[in-house]
């Protein structure tokens, strides 16, 4: 009756060079860290690779045709396409990666918190979670903006909360079957307290699925704030963010249509990128695919 | 010796959704200073809930600790919240335990080294340097070589015979009273049980403990233990000596399962009897003995009446039953 394996994946030092080796080794997945790295890096230094200044209107050069010295061509008010797209990167990371924290804080430690008493706080606070899940996460988000007016801090906010339910659901899933082995009844019967065994024994082996769901959330949650932006919620012009600009150059769908394509592929390209290191992830951390991959 | 432990009309009930589960039916039993005592009993009998009621660890719900007593250096423990600070510091510092999945027992994600400080720490409010010389001195106790490389090891970096070493080294780390082994070595092969309980014993005299240890095998309690509890169906139906009860067990099931393992002692050729049937379904318990199906002794009172109580034979020999056997 001995088991040979555990459930979860346990993160030592061995375990962590095995699980980089199997996301290295496919193409897609280094593709997709490739993409990653360079967008924080353009986002980081957007200014100095940015050809012109993304905000500076030059009238006389409205709607310019891709040609030498503007790659991707200007848009109505004759700014620079390009340099638009790379400073929305800045937006859409940064709206990525604050909303996602938001969310999978919140929503982790409100799953940890069911999970580990269970009962009537399980009921309690899955029963919410529930009810925010019942809305789809634009129309939720698109509520909460509105309520809060603007912006794009209102608007992390809102994508924090409407993606919050993935991250307790999983979280308290996770918390659950970790309770289930003797280490948790090991450490209670060593006498150690509630907050010790939450951190010590509890989160960190609740981990690796969290990960995946964090890096493929990161996709969807770029994607949603493009399409807040696209619907004109979000940030406030004359800033730049691809959804927004998506919706700016759609009028010209048809004499130009660089101009809703270019930042529609920046979103696609990210959103691709991120869903592809999450699947990486997640076979590399699913210790049933262990010795096949 | 005085008594160390003593557990008093002890009873845990699991409410589920069938109905009730009595998984624990008034056993009252007592553990003197420096004894080893054994808890001897089939899969589903109650014993480890019985223990794990004793450190107040049972799930609730389902589980609840309906009635009793657990009186532990004169402090009635029932009396303390279960998630308290007194029973906290019974835990692990007067009363130890070590599991029986040695593969599930230690976190995946922790070094040996910090899961078996964090006892120290707690209980003994050792800084880390202590607690980590401590926890050395502690591993190389229980045997495991180069205690001090392998203490910043991983679980998985270990073989099961050595995790459950590991566990009886952080069992032992606070200096319990009592040491309560759940089914101690189920899940190690045969040559590693012995050198396990032989280690386990050892250890709990040098420490000056007493041990319980909780199994379904006769044949590791007989040779360590020094009193026997054996339980059926959530009650003790033969208690006493080790002597009284393999030189004359009284109990149907006591006889039962002395049967069913090999002896070296016995003649060639001997066939080993099974015991018949199913161990009873603990809800819906009838009133009348719970062994009373699969007893071959017994007589028309055992399906009327309620179990008998115990009933001393001689010294401090106890038996549930109205068969003179």
């Amino acid at each position: 009756m001995q088991r040979t394996d555990m459930t979860e994946t346990p993160l030592h030092a061995s375990e962590f060079r095995r699980i980089m080796k199997v996301l290295f080794s496919r193409g897609v997945v280094v593709f997709g860290i490739v993409v990653i790295l360079a967008l924080f890096v353009t986002a980081i230094f957007a200014p100095w690779i940015a050809p012109y200044d993304p905000y500076k209107l030059d009238l006389n050069q409205t709607l310019v045709q891709p040609c030498k010295e503007h790659l991707l061509g200007t848009d109505a008010l004759g700014r620079d396409t390009l340099s638009r797209i790379i400073f929305g990167t800045r937006t859409s990371l940064m709206v990525g990666v604050v909303a996602v924290c938001i969310a999978a804080s919140v929503g982790m430690t409100m799953g940890l918190i069911a999970g580990y008493f269970g009962r009537w706080v399980h009921a309690i606070i899955m029963r919410f979670i529930d009810a925010l899940m019942a809305f789809p996460v634009i129309l939720l988000a698109l509520v909460i903006a509105v309520l809060l007016g603007g912006g794009l801090r209102n608007v992390m906010i809102a994508l924090g909360i409407g993606l919050l339910p993935a991250y307790a659901r999983l979280m308290c899933g996770q918390v659950l079957s970790v309770k289930e082995n003797d280490y948790f009844l090991a450490g209670r019967a060593m006498g150690a307290g509630n907050l010790r065994i939450m951190f010590r024994h509890v989160v960190p082996n609740c981990f690796p699925p969290l990960i995946v769901l964090i890096t493929m959330m990161m996709g969807l949650t770029i994607l949603a704030e493009a399409g807040l932006s696209f619907l004109g919620i979000g940030i406030e012009p004359p800033g730049a963010a691809w959804g927004a600009m998506v919706n700016d150059g759609y009028q010209y769908l048809l004499t130009h249509p660089i101009l809703s394509f270019a930042p529609g592929f920046a979103i696609m390209l990210v959103v691709f990128s991120f869903n592809m290191v999450g699947d990486g992830l997640r076979d590399a951390l699913d210790p049933r695919l262990r010795g096949v991959l | 010796m005085p008594v160390l432990l003593e557990v008093k009309n002890l009873k845990t009930y699991f409410k589920v959704y069938h109905g009730l589960v009595k998984a624990v039916d008034d056993i009252s039993y007592h553990i003197k200073k420096k004894e080893i005592v054994g808890l001897v009993g089939e899969s589903g009998c109650g014993k480890s809930v019985s223990q794990l009621s004793v450190l107040q660890l049972i799930p609730t719900p389902p589980g609840e600790i309906v009635a009793g007593q657990i009186i532990f250096e004169g402090q009635d423990l029932l009396q303390f919240e279960a998630n308290g600070d007194e029973m906290r510091s019974i835990r692990g510092g007067g009363i130890a335990m070590v599991f029986q999945e040695p593969m599930t027992s230690l976190n995946p994600v922790l070094t040996i080294g910090r899961q078996l400080t964090e006892g120290l720490e707690l209980h003994l409010g050792m800084d880390v340097n202590e607690a980590r010389n401590r926890a050395i001195e502690l591993l190389s106790m229980v045997g495991i070589p180069d205690a001090d490389k392998r203490i910043d090891d991983y679980p998985h970096q270990f073989s099961g015979g050595m995790r459950q070493r590991v566990m009886i080294a952080m069992a032992l780390s606070c200096n319990p009273k009592i040491i309560i082994a759940d089914e101690p070595t189920t899940a190690l092969d045969v040559t590693t049980q012995a050198q396990l309980l032989e280690l386990m014993t050892d250890l709990v005299s040098r420490f000056n403990a007493s041990l319980v240890i909780v199994t379904h095998n006769l044949g590791v309690i007989a040779r360590y233990a020094q009193r026997l509890y054996v339980m059926y169906a959530g009650r003790i139906v033969e208690s006493g000596t080790a002597k009284e009860i393999f030189g004359n067990p009284r109990h149907p099931y006591t006889i039962a399962l002395l049967n069913c393992v090999p002896r070296l002692d016995e003649e060639e050729g001997r066939k080993l009897v099974p015991i018949e049937g199913m161990p009873p379904n603990l809800l819906n318990m009838p009133i009348t003995c719970a062994f009373k199906p699969r007893c071959p002794y017994h007589i028309e009172r055992c399906g009327q009446d309620p179990w008998p109580d115990l009933k001393l034979i001689e010294g401090q020999h106890y038996v549930r039953c109205y068969v003179e056997t």
